[in-house]
C-alpha cells in the first residue's frame, strides 16, 4: 500500500512537470438541433489545458455532435465554445474513425497534407514516432486498418496541435491493434502535452486513456468521473475493474434511446468492422 | 444514340468508384497469374474468324466481289502503304480526330468542372446542356453542312460536338461524387482554394473524368466515318467511298479495318493513361 501510494506521488509530479502546449476549452450552454430534433441540450463542459477527456455514451447520444461543434465543422444553434487564447484559434486536428487518408498521395504526402514542401523532413519524422517510416513511400490502400489510423495520428500530430480531437479513431480496429494504438497516442500525450478529447463507446479505452471520463446520455451531460488511476494503466487492476464496472452499469441504467443503441448491438458492431479488415 | 452510350458512361463511372473501396489484393494476384493467358484468349475469336474467312474464300464460297481474301486486302494494305496514299489518309483522318477531341474533350472538361464546382453555373448551363445532350450528332449534320458547307469545319464540328457530352458528363458526376469526408477532412487541414482543388477533389473526379475520356475516344471515330464519308478530299473515310465507287472490295476493307485498329489503338491509349494516373487505385494495378 506504501509502495502503491509513493508511485502515486511520483506519478502526479510527473504530470505536473510535463510541457504543457494544450489550450483551454469550454464550451457554455451549448446546444445543436437537427432538424427540429435536438442533439445537444445546453451541454457544459470545461477542460484543462494538457488534459485527456473521454466523452462516452450510446451511439446517438451527441458525443460525435459535440466534438464536431469544438472542431468548428459544424456551427452550434445556440451558447459557444471559447479557447483559453481568443486571440488566435488553437492549432485543432481531428482523427475520424475512418482514417480519411487521400488514396491518391502516398503515406509521406499525406502526412505532410497543407504543410509545404520544406516541413516533408518532420513529416518523416511523425511517421517515425508511430513506428511507419518504412511505409513513406507506399499508396495508402495497401496499408492495413491500424496502420492507416497510425498514418493519420502522424498526420494530426506533425501540425504540433494544441488541441487533439479524437472522434472514435480505434472503433473499427481489432482488439489487439486498438490496445497498441491507446499506448501509442498515450505516449504521444504525455511527450507533447496537447489537450485531448476522445469520444468513445467503449468505457474500458475511456479509462485507460483519459483523465476525466463525461457520460452524455440524450444531449445531457450526466457524470463527470475523474480517473485517478496512476499510468501506464493495467486493465487488470482492481481500482480500474471497480471504475468501469461503475460507468458500465450506470451507461446501462439509462434505457436504450433507439433500439440499435443497445450494447449487444455495439459489440457486434465491433465485430463485423473486424472481419471487415481481416478479409 | 449519343444518349443511350453517355448515360452507361454515367454508371459505369459509378461501379468505377464504388470499386474503389472493394477492391482487394487478392484479385490482383489472381489477375497477374492468368495474364499471359488471358491475352491469348482475347486474340483467339478475331484470329479465329479470320482463318474461317480465308478459307471460304479459297474454296470458293465467298465472291471476291463481296468479301475478297484475307490476303488480298492484306496486299492492298501494302501496296496503299507502299505508294505512300494510305499514310496521307490515316495522317489527315488522326489529325481530324484529334483537333476534334482537343476542342469538344476541352470544352466538355472545362464545362464540367465549372458546373460540378459551382451550384450556380450548374443552374444556370446544366439543364439547357441536357437538353442538347438528347439530340444525336448525326441528326445535326443537315444544319453543320447548310452551316459550315462541307470542308473541314463541319466535321470538326461534328466530332467535338459528339465528344463533348461524354467528357462533360463524367467530370460533373465526377467532382459531385468525390467523398464529402476528404474534402471535410481537408479542410480542417487548413486547405482551401487551389490547393483543395488540386490535391482532394481534382484526383477525387480522375476515375470518372477518365472513363469519359475512354468513351470519347471510342465515339470520335464512330462520328469521323460519317463525317468523311459527307464529302472530304483526303482521309479514311474518303479513300474508302473512293474506293466503292471503283468497286475495289479490298481498299474498302482495308479502310473498315482500319478504324478498328485506330479505335483499339485509342483505348489501348486511354488505357494507358488509368494506369499511370490512377496507379494508386487498387482497381488498377
Amino acid at each position: 500500500m506504501m509502495q502503491n501510494n509513493h508511485v502515486e506521488t511520483t506519478e502526479v509530479k510527473q504530470v505536473a512537470e510535463r510541457l504543457v502546449r494544450g489550450v483551454r476549452v469550454s464550451a457554455k450552454a451549448l446546444s445543436k438541433s437537427y432538424g427540429g430534433r435536438e442533439v445537444l441540450k445546453s451541454v457544459e463542459l470545461d477542460v484543462k489545458p494538457g488534459e485527456f477527456v473521454a466523452i462516452v455514451g450510446r451511439s446517438g447520444c451527441g458525443k460525435s455532435t459535440l466534438l464536431r461543434l469544438i472542431a468548428k465543422l459544424e456551427t452550434a444553434t445556440s451558447g459557444d465554445i471559447a479557447f483559453a487564447q481568443d486571440e488566435h484559434p488553437p492549432e485543432t486536428r481531428i482523427m475520424f474513425q475512418d482514417s480519411r487518408l487521400l488514396p491518391w498521395k502516398r503515406v509521406l504526402n499525406n502526412v505532410a497534407l497543407g504543410l509545404p514542401k520544406s516541413a516533408l523532413p518532420s513529416a518523416a519524422q511523425a511517421l517515425r514516432q508511430v513506428g511507419l517510416e518504412d511505409r513513406a513511400g507506399e499508396w495508402p490502400a495497401v496499408l492495413s486498418g491500424g496502420q492507416r489510423q497510425r498514418v493519420a495520428l502522424a498526420r494530426a500530430l506533425v501540425h504540433d496541435p494544441e488541441l487533439l480531437l479524437l472522434d472514435e479513431p480505434l472503433g473499427a480496429l481489432d482488439a489487439l491493434t486498438r490496445i497498441e494504438m491507446q499506448q501509442l497516442i498515450e505516449s504521444l500525450w504525455q511527450k507533447r502535452g496537447f489537450t485531448a478529447v476522445l469520444v468513445t463507446h467503449d468505457v474500458q479505452e475511456a479509462i485507460a486513456l483519459a483523465d476525466r471520463v463525461v457520460l452524455i446520455e440524450d444531449g445531457r451531460i450526466t457524470l463527470d468521473q475523474l480517473i485517478d488511476l496512476p499510468r501506464p494503466r493495467a486493465r487488470g487492476n482492481l481500482a480500474f475493474a471497480q471504475l468501469e464496472e461503475a460507468i458500465l452499469s450506470r451507461v446501462l441504467q439509462h434505457p436504450a434511446s433507439a433500439p440499435d443503441g443497445t450494447l449487444g448491438d455495439i459489440s457486434l458492431q465491433k465485430s463485423v468492422s473486424q472481419v471487415q479488415w481481416a478479409i | 444514340m449519343s444518349a443511350g452510350i453517355t448515360s452507361s458512361g454515367v454508371t459505369e463511372a459509378a461501379a468505377v468508384t464504388a470499386s474503389v473501396a472493394q477492391a482487394t489484393p487478392v484479385r490482383k494476384t489472381e489477375r497477374g497469374d492468368s495474364f499471359g493467358g488471358k491475352q491469348l484468349a482475347s486474340w483467339a475469336l478475331p484470329v479465329g474468324l479470320i482463318v474461317v474467312w480465308q478459307i471460304a474464300a479459297q474454296a470458293g464460297w465467298l465472291s471476291s466481289r463481296i468479301l475478297p481474301e484475307p490476303f488480298a486486302v492484306l496486299r492492298a494494305a501494302w501496296h496503299l502503304a507502299a505508294t505512300g496514299e494510305l499514310w496521307v489518309h490515316l495522317g489527315v483522318s488522326t489529325g481530324r480526330a484529334a483537333s476534334g477531341f482537343a476542342v469538344g474533350g476541352g470544352l466538355g472538361l472545362l464545362l464540367g468542372l465549372l458546373t460540378g464546382t459551382f451550384r450556380q453555373a450548374e443552374t444556370l448551363l446544366d439543364t439547357s446542356l441536357q437538353m442538347v445532350r438528347n439530340i444525336p450528332a448525326l441528326a445535326l449534320i443537315p444544319l453543320v453542312i447548310l452551316w459550315f458547307g462541307i470542308d473541314e469545319t463541319s466535321k470538326l464540328f461534328l466530332v467535338s460536338v459528339g465528344v463533348f457530352f461524354p467528357i462533360y458528363l463524367n467530370t460533373f458526376h465526377g467532382i459531385r461524387s468525390v467523398d464529402k469526408g476528404l474534402i471535410e477532412m481537408a479542410k480542417s487541414y487548413g486547405l482551401s482554394g487551389w490547393p483543395l482543388y488540386r490535391d482532394v477533389i481534382l484526383p477525387g473526379a480522375l476515375p470518372s473524368i477518365l472513363v469519359g475520356v475512354r468513351f470519347a475516344l471510342g465515339l470520335v471515330w464512330v462520328l469521323l466515318i460519317v463525317a468523311e464519308t459527307i464529302s472530304a478530299q483526303a482521309g479514311i473515310g474518303y479513300m474508302t467511298m473512293n474506293a466503292r465507287e471503283f468497286l475495289q472490295t479490298d481498299v474498302v476493307l482495308v479502310g473498315i479495318l482500319l478504324y478498328a485498329l485506330l479505335g483499339k489503338l485509342a483505348d489501348v491509349l486511354a488505357r494507358g493513361l488509368e494506369k499511370f494516373w490512377l496507379r494508386w487505385h487498387p482497381g488498377y494495378q
